[in-house]
């Protein structure tokens, strides 16, 4: 693997002292975090960033000329351009406020979907969507009929391509939606050929990044995608927020997602029309605080700069997998080559996951068990469970060594030789 | 202490390793099968009975160590025992049975094989937690 060198000047040891939640212990332990790829922790300005709306100018948006109305609505605009920054959108009325990528994903079934699938028409998918990019269209297909494919993967866990491109030739593909990243290999799909191909067709596309945002530089402009989805809480974020990328011709152009109060220019008792963007999308009172705390995220992660973000965690994989490698007994998942987040899953023939992360929250190490959302996965690569690490920016060697530590606990307590 | 390096432990680690009353059974009056989706756990319990009396019991899964080893636990607890003896099994006889402290996360994973054995036999279909 290329970049196993440390980013320069990025010292995860420097970067925890941001986030207070690594001054508590776990059983009498350090807290070691390995389970980012769930979600991931929040520094002191996030936390201040929601907090101060709340002591400060808490009030609803766009609703009345009193001060804080007035403040807490420029505060949310703002960042909703920050947002924009952070993936190069043209303009933040790009850019919708939601809860997760879920409902990002479910806003584009909805408000695209709904009205333009018809019997017969297809959406091409791939066999390593988190469940989230798969449901939904689950229930299209039983709404309207519309047929699915599932681009495999190799035994490594990368996608097929070439099933992906031949499923492109069939004619009544309207439709893309696949992961920048696998939630359980890692693996970074090649996305801006992939959307390429798609468009020269005349194909929608959306992209799931709630595993590419947090860790990897994104462009929309570069990448060319209609759609892309993200979920706040994986990148420093308050839950509940997250946001939808897209062009502004299709919000321009679709119907609503959710119907009420904000979205709406006028209405009379025979009908309505809508708000202008974003706003056309965001009914009701949004997550005020959330956004801005997403905002707060944001500058953190540009601050830090995402390609050094990428790096670092390049470097740590790098180191771990070498660490990891001569444990007895152990098998790694995700390919050995090739673009890879920072996230390993990883399973003993003889201990079960649940029995492996239980053993390693007693040496204070956080760590995901089970499949992970994404079962047609699991299924396709014939495991059950895994137990998944995933790295962050406050992660360093010393959080892998007392992983590997725990983890030799884990082969003397089962016995594996 | 680690729970893990417990003697306690080594015992469930025994049952997990060396199953009890391990398998399925023919011409079995009951059997039930189900699963954990959260973790993926499944057990099936088969039993067969005579004057409202469990005469034997057999159970198959795969899963953790807490939930295997207290399906086998279980086995060993009802097996001679009359079908209103083990109505009245609350949750607190199986974590009495297993000798160790069960947190809150893993409740779910100790308490299967009972959950199992209750809905085959009267179809009661609540976790022992929420009787």
């Amino acid at each position: 693997m290329q970049e196993t060198r440390p980013a320069v000047g990025f010292d995860p040891r420097v970067l925890r002292a941001d986030f207070p939640i690594f001054q508590r212990e776990v059983h009498g332990r350090r807290l070691v975090y390995l389970d980012n790829a769930a979600t991931s922790q929040r520094p002191q300005a996030v936390i201040d960033a929601v907090r101060q709306f709340y002591e400060c100018f808490n009030a609803n948006i766009h609703r009345a000329v009193h001060t804080l109305s007035h403040e807490a609505t420029v505060a949310y605009e703002e960042a909703h351009k920050k947002v924009a920054r952070f993936v190069g959108a043209r303009s933040w009325r790009e850019i919708v406020f939601v809860r997760n990528a879920t409902e990002a994903m479910n806003l584009v079934a909805y408000a695209w979907g709904l009205w333009n699938l018809r019997e017969g028409d297809e959406v091409v998918l791939t066999i390593m969507e988190h469940h989230s990019n798969i449901v939904p269209w689950h229930f299209l297909r039983k709404l309207r009929g519309i047929c699915l494919h599932f681009v495999d993967v190799d035994d490594q866990g990368r996608l097929r391509l070439d099933q992906y491109y031949e499923l492109l030739e069939r004619p009544r593909v309207r439709l893309v939606a696949f992961t920048m990243a696998s939630n359980v290999l890692g693996t970074v799909n090649p996305v801006q050929e992939m959307v390429r191909a798609a468009r020269e067709r005349g194909i929608v596309t959306l992209v799931d990044a709630a595993q590419g945002a947090p860790h990897l530089p994104i462009d929309v402009q570069a990448l060319g995608c209609d759609f892309l989805a993200v979920s706040g809480h994986k990148m420093l974020g308050p839950t509940g927020s997250g946001f939808l990328y897209a062009r502004e011709e299709m919000l321009q152009t679709m119907e609503p997602f959710l119907y009420g109060g904000d979205m709406i220019s006028r209405v009379t008792t025979e009908g309505a029309e809508w708000n202008e963007l974003p706003w056309k999308y965001e009914a009701g009172t949004p997550h005020i605080a959330g956004g801005i705390g997403l905002g707060a995220a944001v500058d953190y992660l540009m601050n830090l700069g995402m390609d050094r973000v990428y790096a670092h965690e390049r470097h740590l994989l790098a180191y771990a997998l070498e660490r990891l490698r001569p444990i007895p007994g152990i098998r790694l998942y995700g390919p050995e080559e090739g673009p890879r987040l920072g996230v390993i899953s990883f399973t003993f023939e003889k201990a079960h996951p649940h029995d492996v992360a239980h053993i390693l929250d007693e040496h204070g190490v956080a760590v995901r068990s089970g499949h992970h959302c994404a079962q047609p996965l699991m299924h396709r690569l014939g495991m059950d469970n895994t137990v998944r690490a995933s790295f962050y920016i406050y992660n360093d060697e010393e959080d892998v060594d007392v992983l590997v530590e725990a983890l030799y606990k884990v082969v003397r307590i089962f016995k594996i030789r | 202490m680690s729970l893990y390096e417990s003697e306690a432990y080594e015992y469930l680690l025994d049952h997990y390793e060396n199953p009890r009353n391990y398998g399925t059974l023919e011409d079995a009056d009951i059997s039930y099968e189900e699963g954990n989706p959260s973790c993926g756990d499944v057990i099936r319990i088969d039993v067969r009975t005579q004057e409202g009396r469990i005469t034997d019991i057999r159970f198959s899964g795969k899963g953790c160590v807490i939930s295997q080893a207290s399906a086998s636990i279980l086995t060993e607890l009802v097996k001679g025992k009359t079908l209103e003896e083990v109505k009245q099994m609350t949750k607190d006889d199986v974590l009495q049975a297993l000798g160790i402290p069960i947190s809150a996360m893993r409740l779910k994973c100790a308490l299967l094989g009972l959950k199992v054995l209750k809905a085959g036999l009267y179809g009661i279909h609540r976790w022992p937690d929420e009787e």
